[in-house]
């Protein structure tokens, strides 16, 4: 694989590139994102700044990170084309770029590798992460034993009761979680406790975030840690079929897998990128976490950036069957991309994501994560409209062994 | 010269700090919270802090969260807190207000319609904690239109360097945050408060309150004699939400626990004055 510190240098020499952003205040085009936080918190985020530019830059750095995303997490992971449910849709090649299958499940652990790294650079012993799924949870504490660090975990409590396996797990590791029952439990509510220990132990703490959203630096360092799935996919195409997919499609939450499989290719306008948000019980129900296609800009959790939220600026609850969708803002990078149109943002309502849950797991032997099967809801409604030559590659960013429970649930069977 | 401003500087004369309770707006109600805000001023309160409930208050404690909860269940919205303002300005002219909250819920109202509404309302400054300097341009120039002074936050961890930065967008007071944490947790040691002081003095010419983790009579008058000014906030919460029923409303105990503390607390900054002598032990 090319040096990634190289690639980020060679894409932002192109002055008109999509992939400059964002400027040194945070902001994606001039607007979303930035650092919104109290002054306590200010220092550690310019710390925080500094150090990871001074490791991007340096190719050591980089190496260390190739080592343990190869020998540890298991990448590249591959792009499979999926025949059978390609056959069964009739329309577009279908492909799934496979991170489920990275260690712990998920595409989380791209990102926690290269922040445990910077941790351990920045000479931090404790680390503090929060969680909606659990998922960014597990890959935390999954990497806090590995090299032996304090992790604690804060989890909403409504969160710890639909996702009581990886609860189970992060505890296993030695993790610590807490659950969070302010609010409605939820993701939201367990990244104010993060804020609020972050805030009360800076001296020894790290703060771990999960998605490409909160205070800059975390969307684009969060960002630049998952592309290693677009530029993997990128090139995997190449090799099975000569050239660049037509469209991709990944669900998104606070847009982590997405951004990290749509930052690659902005500069490649012939590619069609689709976020797809989780309506819950339908877009204009009230019960819904399409933070873009419902909501507005305003500020939370150190960003500017789509909030669900009322005409008081109070921000509203997310409804989403998943966990890991369940929040009411975005990353601000694709507020950014929303607003100039590079990007498409639509949704998938609970019932959309089962069906497609069943069908992948049916028709490929894939069992996805609720979130990833957002994704492929929508991959699925669209795939029968295309033409049969269209590439279209779904992010497959989880796999869904968590959520046998809630499935079963919803389908009236008792386990 | 602005309220904050004349008030400093009057009890600068006296010799004395200023004591600056906190309570949030239409906790547990709109009458309750607008009776003790009017109260205050009669109790001792110097300045009062008036909290801009918001939903997701993520650099505050339990005590401010369920207050701001309450406060949102009441029905706050920033119209009613300001029309709450206008009401205790009908009576009272020279204490100042500053409204302290989060910036979402004002740039849901529009920042420059609230810095003219808050100004015609009678508030004197905005604390919003969220708004580092980095990113108040949105807020500066329509603040200063409108009057409001922009209270900034300072913190443990603010470098020198940095102090001077953020204290070039200060204007009212400064808020020393003393302890690295969020509201109503830890306190700072009177010897940790005498070191910083110097610090935070050659960076800025403004009056300086210290806040978070004041909780006692004998902390707020040690903190206003060596700074300016303390800020009582989750200890009078507290006290408030220990009077109310078990479906969380006002009882006739409410008003006067609150009033009873803060006059302690009142009692003990102005014994203490700004120039005596600091107590044995």
């Amino acid at each position: 694989m090319a040096d990634p510190a190289a690639q980020h240098r060679a894409a932002a020499t192109q002055p008109n590139s999509l992939r400059n952003g964002p400027d040194e205040r945070g902001h994606f085009g001039g607007r979303y994102g930035g650092r919104f936080v109290a002054e306590t918190l200010m220092p550690l985020l310019l710390e925080l700044d500094k150090a990871y530019e001074t490791a991007k830059a340096d190719s050591a750095f980089h190496k260390e990170l190739d080592f343990y995303l190869r020998d540890y997490v298991g990448r590249p992971s591959p792009l499979w084309f999926a025949r059978r449910m390609t056959e069964e849709l009739g329309g577009a090649k279908i492909y799934m770029k496979r991170e489920e299958l990275n260690h712990t499940g998920s595409h989380k652990l791209n990102n926690v590798m290269g922040q445990i790294l910077l941790a351990r650079r920045m000479g931090r012993t404790r680390i503090v992460a929060e969680t909606g799924a659990g998922q960014h949870g597990v890959a935390t504490a999954t990497v806090c034993a590995l090299f032996g660090l304090k992790c604690v975990i804060y989890m909403g409590a409504t969160d710890v009761e639909r996702q009581k396996p990886n609860v189970f797990r992060m505890r296993l590791l030695g993790a610590e979680v807490v659950p969070v029952t302010a609010g409605a439990g939820t993701l939201k509510d367990a990244m104010n406790e993060a804020m609020r220990d972050w805030v009360a132990n800076i001296a020894d703490t790290y703060f771990l975030v999960g998605t490409v959203a909160g205070p800059h630096p975390y969307p684009a360092m969060v960002r630049d840690f998952q592309s290693v799935i677009g530029e993997e996919t990128k090139e995997q195409m190449q090799a099975q079929e000569g050239r660049l997919p037509d469209v991709i499609v990944a669900a998104i939450g606070g847009g982590s897998n997405a951004m990290g499989i749509f930052h690659p290719f902005l500069d490649d306008a012939s590619v069609r990128l689709i976020g797809v948000e989780a309506a819950g019980c339908g877009l204009d129900s009230g019960k819904t976490a399409a933070s873009i296609e419902r909501g507005r800009p305003g500020v939370l959790h150190g960003n500017r950036t789509y909030l669900l939220q009322n005409a008081d600026g109070q921000i509203d609850e997310a409804h989403s069957i998943s966990a890991g969708l369940d929040y009411p803002g975005v990353g601000p990078e694709h507020s950014w991309l929303s607003d100039i149109g590079r990007a498409e943002y639509v949704g998938a309502t609970d019932d959309e994501a089962l069906k497609a849950f069943e069908l992948c797991t049916r028709t490929e032997g894939i069992i996805p994560a609720l979130e990833s099967a957002h994704a492929i809801a929508y991959a699925a409604k669209i795939a029968p409209t295309l033409p049969k030559e269209t590439l279209l590659v779904v992010n497959i960013s989880g796999r869904g062994d968590k959520d046998i429970f809630t499935v079963a649930e919803h389908l009236g069977v008792k386990l | 010269m602005s309220r904050i401003a004349a008030r400093f500087k009057a009890l600068a004369a006296q010799g004395r700090g200023a004591l600056i309770p906190y309570l949030e707006a239409f906790d547990p109600d709109l009458d309750t919270s607008l009776a003790l805000l009017k109260a205050m001023p009669a109790a001792g309160a110097d300045l009062i802090e008036v909290g801009m409930p918001f939903s997701d208050p993520s650099a505050d404690g339990p005590v401010i969260q369920l207050a701001a909860r309450r406060g949102l269940k009441a029905g706050a919205t920033l119209a009613g807190v300001l029309k709450m303002i206008a009401a205790f300005r009908e009576q009272d002219q020279e204490t100042p207000i500053i409204l302290m909250g989060y910036l979402n819920p004002v740039e849901a109202y529009g920042h420059a319609r609230f810095c003219t509404d808050a100004a015609k309302a009678g508030v004197d400054g905005l604390i919003l904690v969220d708004l580092p300097p980095e990113e108040a341009d949105i807020l500066e120039q329509p603040a200063q239109d409108a009057g409001l002074d922009i209270i900034r936050l300072v913190a443990p961890t603010t470098s020198d360097e940095r102090l001077r930065y953020v204290l070039s967008h200060a204007s009212g007071f400064v808020y020393y945050v003393s302890i690295t944490g969020i509201t109503g947790t830890r306190t700072a040691s009177a010897d940790d408060l005498q070191a910083v002081l110097p610090r935070l003095r050659a960076a800025t010419d403004l009056p300086i309150a210290i806040g978070f983790g004041i909780r006692t009579p004998e902390q707020a008058a040690t903190a206003a004699h060596i700074a300016d000014g303390a800020v009582v906030a989750s200890a009078l919460l507290s006290t408030l939400a220990d009077t109310l029923d078990a479906e969380g409303r006002a009882t006739d105990q409410t008003l006067p626990h609150v009033l009873e503390q803060i006059k302690a607390l009142a009692a003990a900054v102005r014994a203490k004055g700004k120039t005596g002598e600091k107590k044995a032990g």
